[in-house]
């Protein structure tokens, strides 16, 4: 299929709409917006519902009951309306129910900004919402992998029936980039046994449900729960690692940020450095097997982030104490510069960082 | 190739438009591109912009912060964007519309009165047409034959009779650079 040009948050829609979602709740918020009015146009000519909830909290939970009747459903928002998210993200999760779920992600604290930024990492990888879960969670650096972990994230949420959360930055939700959609992916979920679509009289009923008063039952589905996190761990880990076998220092950045620091590895190349890239896609599982690869007498590793610091401590833990760990990083909207990280990583080598 | 253009105006004068056609032909010619607008509360009268990267490598940022070239419509874009500009940059004003000057001196600056070349060219809707063909005067970084085929395919129905208008608009423009007549400095 030829390439189109797409804005991000019409190109995620359309990618749900080929991988066979037809439900999709949602509440207006910059800058996402796009993805929710793109939704209202296209679903209903595909058969689908396009609700525009009353909140956040409304949308999120009428994506819970949409899952539990083994709908293929999603939700999107930015940063504010993703912490009202919250707590029906943490129930869904109780719920073992799949969905797709988009952050593009905006400045904050509190209502923050409107401009690109990474600084819901923590709310993202750490949940938000009460309780032991996990989210899988992506984040693409151009629209056209955007697309494709949008087609593949509702197959994977069923497949662990853990929900899928896409982060993006507001660069990937406003930006046009070409896209080349491809084949069509799978349309069709698998017998979902456990959905609520009615008994016909000739089966127990199917109950969703996160409220265990019994501790020993409760005890089994966080067992449960962290059975399938493992396998997730064990399974799912993706990265774009570039020369961090013989590199000096290793950048590790995620989303458009890990573009720019891109741009910064091969103008320090160019000066005869040697720099390497990991650019983790899933958030979490964080690709840790990837730092295993990275020369052990690299002289450091340099985190670069949209945010004041929060995927560094993944770096520290993946990292281990083996190779000394630096930040740099720009917040509040504003987008970091290649020379600035350039900069960061020629300090490293000249041993001043 | 790495054109890093910045589009600026009043909303309504097609900034944005000419911002993804020059997208579109870059796509088609098989180069690297990314079009990025200017998204949140902007006030009524206010400037809408966008950025424009077009490049034989990936582009590592849809987000200009130091502009090659610069296409100014109204006065507020003048303030706003000429200090993005590199060195050496190119910056295309709207003298139809824009009445002050510009400051900088390590830049070159060609004006065009592009309301009479858009309204000579068949419809004053075609400024934007205009400021686009005077910014391939200087950087033909795509062909014409390939922003006519996006008019063609932008334009149908009842609007198709803006393509030739459009595409006169822009050959106009393109002279006005190229002849020398719009370099002010």
């Amino acid at each position: 299929m030829a390439k189109v040009l797409m804005k991000g948050n019409e190109a995620i829609g359309e990618a749900a709409i080929r991988a066979g979602c037809r439900y999709f709740f949602g509440y207006p918020i910059t800058p996402q917006t796009e993805l929710p009015e793109y939704m209202s146009v296209r679903l209903p000519q595909v058969g689908g519902v396009f609700l525009q909830a009353e909140s956040e909290i409304g949308a999120i939970n009428m994506v819970y009951g949409a899952s539990g009747s083994g709908a293929r459903a999603m939700t999107a928002s930015s940063s504010p309306g993703i912490a009202l998210k919250q707590e029906g993200i943490s129930y869904i999760c109780a719920a073992r129910l799949p969905c797709v779920i988009v952050n593009i992600v905006r400045g904050g604290p509190g209502l923050g900004g409107i401009q690109p930024a990474q600084s819901d990492y923590f709310q993202a990888t750490r949940g938000g919402g009460n309780g032991d879960y996990r989210l899988l969670v992506f984040a693409p650096a151009s629209l056209q992998e955007t697309i494709e972990i949008v087609e593949g994230s509702f197959e994977l949420s069923e497949k662990y029936r853990v929900p899928v959360l896409i982060v993006g930055d507001g660069m990937i939700g406003q930006m046009m980039e070409p896209i080349d959609f491809g084949e069509a992916p799978m349309q069709e979920s698998p017998e979902k046994s456990w959905a609520t679509t009615g008994t016909g009289g000739s089966r127990e009923p199917n109950i969703i449900n996160s409220l265990y008063l019994d501790p020993a039952m409760l005890e089994q589905v966080n067992i449960s729960l962290d059975h399938t996190y493992k396998e997730i761990e064990a399974n799912e880990q993706r990265a774009e690692e570039i020369g961090i076998q013989d590199a000096d220092v290793v950048v590790v950045a995620y989303g458009m940020t890990a573009r720019i620091a891109k741009k910064a590895i091969e103008e320090s190349q160019a000066e005869g450095y040697k720099v390497g890239l990991i650019r983790p896609i899933t958030l979490w599982p964080y690709p840790f097997a990837s730092f295993e690869k990275i020369n052990p007498n690299a002289k450091g590793i340099l985190c670069v982030e949209m945010s004041m610091g929060q995927m560094i401590d993944d770096v520290k833990i993946a990292a281990n104490g083996r190779w000394k760990t630096s930040f740099y990083g720009r917040a509040g909207g504003m987008v970091p510069e290649p020379d600035e990280i350039k900069n960061e990583i020629i300090k490293i080598i000249k041993g001043e960082s | 190739m790495n054109e890093k253009i910045i589009m600026a105006g009043f909303g309504g004068q097609g900034v944005m438009l000419i911002g993804q056609l020059l997208t579109y032909a870059g796509m088609y010619e098989n180069k690297e591109v990314s079009w990025l607008p200017s998204y949140g509360p902007e006030m009524r009268g206010g400037t809408a912009n966008c950025h424009v990267c077009i490049s034989d490598k990936p582009i590592s940022s849809p987000i200009i912060s130091k502009a090659t070239s610069a296409i100014i419509m109204n006065n507020l874009s003048l303030t706003k964007f000429e200090p993005m500009l590199i060195e050496g940059g190119d910056l295309f004003v709207n003298a139809s519309l824009v009445d002050i000057e510009a400051e900088r001196s390590d830049i070159n600056i060609y004006k065009l009165d592009a309301n009479s070349i858009a309204e000579s060219a068949g419809s004053s809707r075609s400024m934007n047409m205009a400021m686009l063909g005077a910014y391939f005067g200087k950087h033909p970084c795509v062909s014409l034959k390939t922003v006519e085929r996006v008019l063609t395919q932008t334009m149908t129905g009842s609007r198709a009779h803006f393509v030739p208008i459009n595409m006169q608009a822009l050959s106009l423009g393109i002279e006005m650079v190229q002849s020398g007549q719009a370099l002010a400095r």
